[in-house]
């Protein structure tokens, strides 16, 4: 009786409609991470891990043209002018330009990534990440392991749920979702972090500070969640943005609520004050794994800070761009300066990284979306150009320290670089190139993306911005070319570096990162047009 | 119903500052689980002051997200003890500039 009377009450639910076209790349790679899980479960162990690493680029391969035929087949938005896309899922997920876009990017760092994960070379045989990792490091079990050549096949898994968490965390249009999917990317990130074979205690206390870190940055992120949920009684991007438009509730708590999710995703992408993880993790983890990171995390973080910041407090920009510009110059400052006293190649990219979030950021806060019948570049397309070319060569550069090698494995320590160019001159020269990228050098893909971003600031009326932006990278390259006068110039120390020969796995990926990061610097034009194509965020 | 939106800012400021102040990983740990809990305490108390579900559904997403943290924390957590039979934070500064 009473569950009938229960039910005439209740309002019949829908059934939600999910758009499968749409939304294929994303379960493409999560159905491949669970296929993955089951092929650990069922698979022998004699050929697993090359089971995975084929179940794992294949996936990524078949994703990533899904997403070209997705992102051609783009529907433009009536009400307006840029816009592409729809939103799909009920509103979950927002399926536009810029989206597909970083869609396309971080399955092309995902795949690099995998190849440098499957190789094996290196490491007598094995890969490069512990046999077994319940084992404490320097015990006999982990001597056993190692006579055993056992090797963690779950890391390809594990990898391919953090990037269905990236490219959701990219594209999320609820709040919700954009908390799960920045669990789905952090997590496996944490257990990858500790896997490391060589220095595995370095590799522990890496995934441990990334884990409290990253746990807190994202408890933050979820309070100021909840604060934007209690100002506008909803999740939803474009909901929050009427709220916010209208000035309905209380100024205190949208305010809070900006500064708590602006911690939270600053976290993720390594901008001053919130920067103190990065070279720990960076130089604890597994090199491919920091590679992964380095690419995907950042670019991941960007699109979604991008998209809360344009969509949902784009009313408010006022309040927050102050912030953001001190931020930016901050962590350019720092990154920069505190790049030249490392003496590690692994922290010295770390902070390489920190400062490339600054530029990023600058390019942001010009909150710059283009007016009609101009081409001039706008701020989300200027960000997805820098973020393809940061993430290639960076992907490139961590390809290059897995291969300078001693005794103990990798050999990070600035001064046993020296002399690289005379013993291998081709290693050395791709590593080059990737500083002069990084340095902004004309000729080379981190030019064009530098000179997006500020362009984008300059259009956002942000002149002065530029100007410092412009004179921290001059001290930037200052460092990058110490890189290149040390590998080129300086005669090694002892015995030298020596170079393993890797298999054509890592030579595929340096060779990619190479032709990359060149060709767009000499025709940027083709990816360019294809980032301002992408258009803005749709609502 | 300010009420508990202040029981959930203290119950998230006791949290915060346990992480800053305790040195041992498994309080660190639970206090981040604190904090947790306390912007739950927010969704619904939001939820209900604006006569929506979402907010209550968001509290059973956050403690899915909250377990699946455990695992993982839980595992870092009891690797490095194997090693280092310890669980103090001050204790892993091998990674130093």
């Amino acid at each position: 009786m009473r569950a009938s009377l229960m039910s005439a009450e209740l309002p019949p639910i829908p059934a939600p409609e999910i758009e499968y076209s749409l939304l294929a790349p994303l379960m493409i790679i999560a159905g491949a991470a669970i296929v993955g899980v089951l092929v650990e479960a069922f698979w022998p162990r004699t050929t697993r891990f090359a089971a995975q690493t084929v179940l794992a680029c294949a996936a990524i391969v078949a994703a990533l043209a899904d997403t070209v035929w997705v992102y051609t087949d783009l529907d433009r938005i009536e009400s307006s002018l840029t816009a592409r896309g729809q939103i799909a899922a009920e509103g979950a997920v927002s399926v536009d330009g810029p989206g597909v876009f970083a869609w396309g990017i971080l399955l092309v760092f995902g795949l690099l990534s995998m190849l440098l994960f499957a190789e094996r070379r290196l490491d007598g045989g094995l890969s490069a990440f512990t046999g077994r990792a319940a084992d404490a490091p320097g015990s006999a079990a982990e001597a056993d392991a190692v006579k055993r050549r056992l090797e963690h096949s779950e890391v390809f898994p594990l990898a391919l749920f953090a990037l269905v968490g990236m490219m959701l965390f990219a594209t999320a249009n609820d709040l919700l979702t954009m908390f799960v999917a920045l669990e789905v990317l952090s997590l496996p990130l944490y257990i990858l972090c500790g896997l490391a074979r060589r220095r595995r205690l370095l590799s522990q206390e890496a995934a441990l500070k990334y884990f409290l870190l990253g746990a807190f940055s994202s408890v933050f992120f979820l309070y100021g969640i909840a604060l934007a949920y209690g100002y506008s009684g909803s999740f939803e991007l474009s909901a929050i943005d009427t709220a916010v438009t209208s000035r309905t509730g209380s100024e205190t708590m949208l305010l809070a609520s900006i500064a708590l999710m602006a911690v939270g995703l600053l976290f993720k992408i390594g901008a001053a004050p919130f920067h103190t993880w990065t070279p720990d993790v960076y130089q604890g983890a597994p090199t491919p794994v920091t590679a992964f990171m380095a690419a995907g995390t950042k670019a991941a973080a960007f699109m979604a800070l991008l998209r809360v910041f344009f969509v949902a407090f784009g009313g408010s920009s006022w309040d927050w761009r102050p912030t953001i510009v001190a931020i930016a110059v901050i962590t350019m400052f720092l990154g920069a300066v505190v790049s030249i006293s490392q003496t590690d190649v692994k922290r010295m990219l770390a902070y390489s990284s920190i400062a490339h979030a600054g530029f990023l950021l600058v390019g942001f806060v010009g909150v710059y979306a283009g007016v009609a019948g101009s081409d001039r570049v706008t701020s989300v397309s200027s960000v997805l150009f820098y973020l393809a070319v940061y993430g290639l060569s960076s992907i490139g550069a961590f390809a290059v320290v897995t291969l300078v090698r001693d005794s103990g494995g990798e050999t990070t320590h600035l001064s046993k670089w020296a002399g690289l160019g005379k013993t291998s001159p081709v290693l050395a020269g791709s590593f080059a190139v990737f500083m002069l990228s990084f340095a902004g050098i004309p000729l080379t893909g981190g030019f064009i993306g530098k000179w997006g971003v500020f362009s984008a600031a300059y259009s956002g009326g942000f002149w002065w911005l530029v100007v410092i932006g412009v004179l921290v990278s001059a001290l930037a390259a200052y460092f990058y070319v110490r890189v290149i006068v040390l590998m080129f110039f300086t005669d090694p120390v002892g015995e030298g570096p020596t170079v393993a020969v890797p298999s054509v796995l890592t030579t595929v990926v340096i060779g990619v990162a190479v032709v990359g990061t060149v060709g767009l610097g000499i025709i940027p034009g083709p990816l360019l047009d294809l980032a301002q194509h992408a258009g803005a965020f749709v609502r | 119903m300010s009420e508990y939106i202040t029981l959930s800012m203290i119950l998230f400021t006791i949290g915060a500052v346990g992480v800053l102040v305790r040195r041992n990983a498994i309080i660190v740990f639970m206090c981040v689980e604190l904090m947790l809990n306390a912007t739950n305490l927010a969704f619904v108390s939001f939820s209900r002051q604006h006569g929506n579900l979402d907010g209550q559904l968001a509290a059973f997403f956050v403690m899915v997200v909250a377990a699946a943290e455990v695992v993982i924390g839980l595992a870092i957590i009891i690797s490095i003890y194997r090693t280092r039979r310890t669980t103090s934070v001050d204790d892993a500064s091998l990674l130093k500039s």
